[in-house]
């Protein structure tokens, strides 16, 4: 099978089931304010690109989830680093980590609520929380998982800490930190989409509350689509990188 | 005590050509009196061992005898309870280490992991040249480019082997580095590392479980035991050796029964072998 063979049976499903339910609600066994048809929730999203309306909505949230990545990302990462590397970091931080990490972080929206308001920073605060667990712990298991058999074999040939680090650690580990990455990605739509439709006055979780106030139910469907698009987008991004920087790893060598 | 008697008589050949080793100048390392504990444990209990700079030494011994550790304290990756362990006139850091796993790192490519050899000695351009010219003494310059998941286990280790050469050593320690491979890529590997180590001169201490790659390729073995060394004889045969001849065989008999608990009327030789314990 060709490779653009192999990338297109996985379309073919999705294909089937929108004609299906094209061809279902067209023959009146979907309702229209059940589930609108495919037609009325392109044309839905015709006239909201047109309006600008959805351009500026997705631009909204996937900057606030871009920030919020960033910004729980680093902070995981620097401290999956840091106790992975240093035992006295990890005495001291780690259980108060592990033991916020069992907080579901979505329980804290009241809370935000009553900090933030609905400001962006309520919703930067979730996404940055939601995202900064995976990325720790990953980072912090990834470096406690290299071989440290290859680390003897950098002291023997003398490589000083840092080179250590950019070497032999530092690549052990990042297989692991991948995994994280794409589990942070997932954790960051999620958190957004509640938080945007609980609490916002922009952005796709917004629009998709705003619709349901006015029963627009392909609007609605037209958010949950796009949600599913934007997720779909960050992990390709996110397997793209993974085969690029680990392309020594035999699980990427064809 | 060791008593040395240099030089050995090596049978004349004129198919064979002995490189000229120094062997009553300074030693390659002298280690006087060496004991390592591990939490009360002994492990070595006072090992003596002067190697003259060039030697080819084998050191074979029943598992848990302490070879390894004998090895990472002469290659300072520990420290001795007790003793001490001279080098010549060279460092700790011109000693490198083979291990049994090659050790490579997966995310370099060939050519990289063996410019390992010479971090803080050389990098860059110059680096990779020398690398390369390594990876073809071991005849893997056609390879330097690719990864190590891709190479066989036998030439995994010819990269180690480059990579522990590129260095230029004094000396070089090797913890059972054929132990992993089959029976005729170990053949193959043992006539390069013989080759390699002639071409170089350095001192070369082979820990091995293989009794007769021990004969075959070291000037001298030793046999430890119990943390202490048993049997010190040397191989005055001609090279290179070719397992399965009878002079080969009839050494490696003799120090096998040793090695199996055999009597001690042995360690008082028979020609051609010169035992000195
Ligand atoms: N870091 C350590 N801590 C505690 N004990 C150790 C340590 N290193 C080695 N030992 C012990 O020292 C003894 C000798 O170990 P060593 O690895 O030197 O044996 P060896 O002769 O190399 O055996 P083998 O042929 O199986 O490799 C063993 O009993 C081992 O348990
Ligand atoms: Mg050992």
């Amino acid at each position: 099978m060709t490779a653009l063979a192999r990338n297109s049976i996985g379309w073919l499903l999705p294909l089937t089931i929108i004609l299906a339910w094209e061809a279902l609600s067209r023959a009146g066994f979907i309702a229209a304010n059940v589930l609108p048809a495919p037609s009325a929730v392109a044309a839905a999203f015709w006239k909201l690109l047109l309006s600008g309306e959805l351009l500026r909505n997705i631009w909204v949230s996937s900057w606030r989830a871009l920030a919020g990545f960033a910004i729980g990302g680093s902070i995981g990462f620097a401290l999956g680093l840091a106790n992975g590397l240093s035992r006295l970091s990890r005495d001291m931080t780690d259980t108060t980590l592990q033991m916020v990490r069992n907080i579901p972080h979505l329980a804290l929206i009241p809370l935000v609520i009553l900090w933030f308001g609905i400001g962006e920073e309520a919703k930067l605060f979730l996404v940055a929380l939601g995202v900064f667990f995976p990325i720790y712990v990953n980072t912090l298991l990834g470096i406690q998982g290299v071989d440290p058999q290859l680390v003897e074999m950098g002291r023997i040939y003398g490589m000083k800490p840092a080179r250590l680090f950019w070497r032999v650690i530092l690549p052990g580990a990042l297989p692991a930190i991948f995994t994280g990455l794409r589990y942070a990605l997932g954790i960051m739509w999620l958190t957004l989409i509640v938080a945007e439709t609980i609490s916002a006055s922009s952005g796709l979780g917004y629009m998709a509350m705003q619709a349901r106030e006015f029963l627009m139910i392909d609007v609605v469907v037209l958010s949950i689509l796009i949600y599913a698009l934007l997720g779909k987008l960050a992990d390709t991004f996110a397997r793209l990188l993974e085969r690029r920087t680990l392309a020594w790893h035999p699980a990427f060598q064809t | 005590m060791l008593d040395h008697t240099f030089p050995y008589p090596i049978p004349a050949s004129p198919k064979v050509r002995e490189i000229p080793r120094d062997v009553s100048g300074p030693p390659g390392f002298e280690i006087r009196g060496l004991v390592k504990r591990f939490d009360g444990k002994t492990v070595l209990q006072g090992v003596d061992l002067v190697v003259p700079r060039g030697q080819f030494l084998a050191i074979v011994g029943k598992s848990g005898c302490g070879k390894s550790t004998l090895l990472r304290l002469l290659a300072g990756l520990d420290q001795p309870t007790e003793g001490t362990i001279r080098h010549g006139d060279a460092q700790t850091a011109d000693t490198r280490i083979m291990f049994q796993e090659p050790r490579l790192l997966p995310w370099a490519r060939v050519v990289d992991n063996v410019t390992v050899g010479l971090t803080g000695i050389a990098s860059g351009k110059p680096a990779r040249e020398r690398a390369r010219r390594r990876l073809a003494e071991v005849r893997l310059e056609d390879r330097a480019g690719e990864w190590p998941s891709v190479l066989s286990g036998g030439q995994r280790q010819r990269v180690a082997l480059a990579r522990a050469l590129v260095g230029e050593p004094r000396v070089l320690a090797l913890d059972e580095p054929l132990g992993a491979l089959d029976a005729l890529t170990r053949i193959e590997m043992q006539g390069l590392l013989e080759r390699v180590w002639r071409g170089q001169g350095f001192t070369a201490v082979l820990v091995t479980h293989d009794v007769a790659e021990a004969v075959v390729l070291a000037d001298r073995i030793v046999v430890l035991d119990e943390g202490r060394i048993a049997l010190d004889v040397d191989v005055p045969l001609p090279r290179p050796r070719r397992h399965g001849t009878p002079e080969v065989a009839r050494l490696e008999s003799r120090i096998l029964s040793r090695l199996l608990g055999g009597d001690h009327a042995e360690r008082h030789g028979q020609a051609p072998v010169v035992v000195r314990a």
